[in-house]
């Protein structure tokens, strides 16, 4: 994957439990209000979309604007309910897409 | 006959007009409206209380481009009371949006951690939608000291 993104979630949980998800991907978030030295708008280029799956199953999802900074971070929680994966998706201007998946063991 | 009093006291009314333009009354009211069409349109009628939302950023802000913000409300987060979605907004930005984020009673909690430009010093608010169709928001006033955005003299 060319597009690099890091993920930290705890590797097993108990049942019931909320654990924390922190996600990071490597972008500019160029806000597309930017001018060049000649005077041109520099065009916008940002992740729009983020979207976690637990089992396939959609748990968190954000949309983005200019005003996120570079490398967006979201960190944000769910509910330990069954071993399975958690898939990870961003989505933005210029076709720009990454995913990443994580497994969680639940006992 | 002009004073040398009236000469100066035209000098300080043109230096005072020349540290207002730099911010035109325009620019502002402008990026206000967008602030005020983009809450209006997440509550859609509906009136937001304050309360039950706590918005964390630092009330002091060193470098606008990177400003670390968390959001959480209160709410047991159960399928039948819980948090639908959170917005953030800024109100100096050029587009007031920030993040919108959407939740389930699968989140376990309602608390969102990202980071933000922020272009000015001024007002950032965040609007939380329960199930129960209610709004509660909270806001912080905010000092920055190296905005976001200003290498290009775009304010």
């Amino acid at each position: 994957m060319a597009n690099r993104v890091i993920v930290s979630l705890p590797a097993t949980a108990k049942r019931g439990e909320i654990i924390e998800i922190r996600t990071l991907a490597g972008h500019t978030m160029e806000t597309g209000f930017r001018r060049t030295q000649t005077g041109e708008l520099v065009p916008r280029d940002i992740v729009t979309n983020f979207v976690c799956r637990y089992n396939g199953e959609e748990v968190f999802r954000a949309e983005l604007h200019p005003a996120i900074a570079a490398n967006p971070l979201i960190s944000f929680s769910t509910v330990a309910t069954e071993s399975g994966t958690l898939e990870f998706r961003w989505t933005g201007d210029n076709n720009f897409s990454a995913t990443h998946a994580a497994t969680i063991t639940v006992v | 006959m002009t004073t040398r009093r009236q000469i100066l006291l035209l000098a300080c009314g043109a230096l005072a007009t020349g540290a207002q333009a730099q911010l035109t009354p325009n620019i502002a009211a402008l990026r206000r409206a967008a602030l005020d069409e983009a809450v209006r349109k997440v509550l859609a009628g509906a009136q937001a209380r304050p309360g039950r939302v706590k918005l964390d950023l630092p009330p002091l802000i060193e470098n606008g481009n990177s400003v670390p913000l968390s959001v959480s409300v209160q709410s047991p987060m159960t399928a039948d009371d819980h948090v639908r979605a959170i917005h953030v907004f800024t109100e100096k930005n050029p587009q007031p949006n920030v993040i919108a984020a959407y939740f389930g009673p699968r989140a376990g909690r309602a608390a969102l951690t990202t980071r933000a430009r922020i272009a000015d010093t001024g007002t950032v608010i965040a609007i939380a939608q329960l199930s129960d169709g209610s709004f509660w928001s909270d806001s912080v006033q905010v000092v920055v000291t190296l905005s976001a955005c200003l290498e290009d003299g775009l304010i």
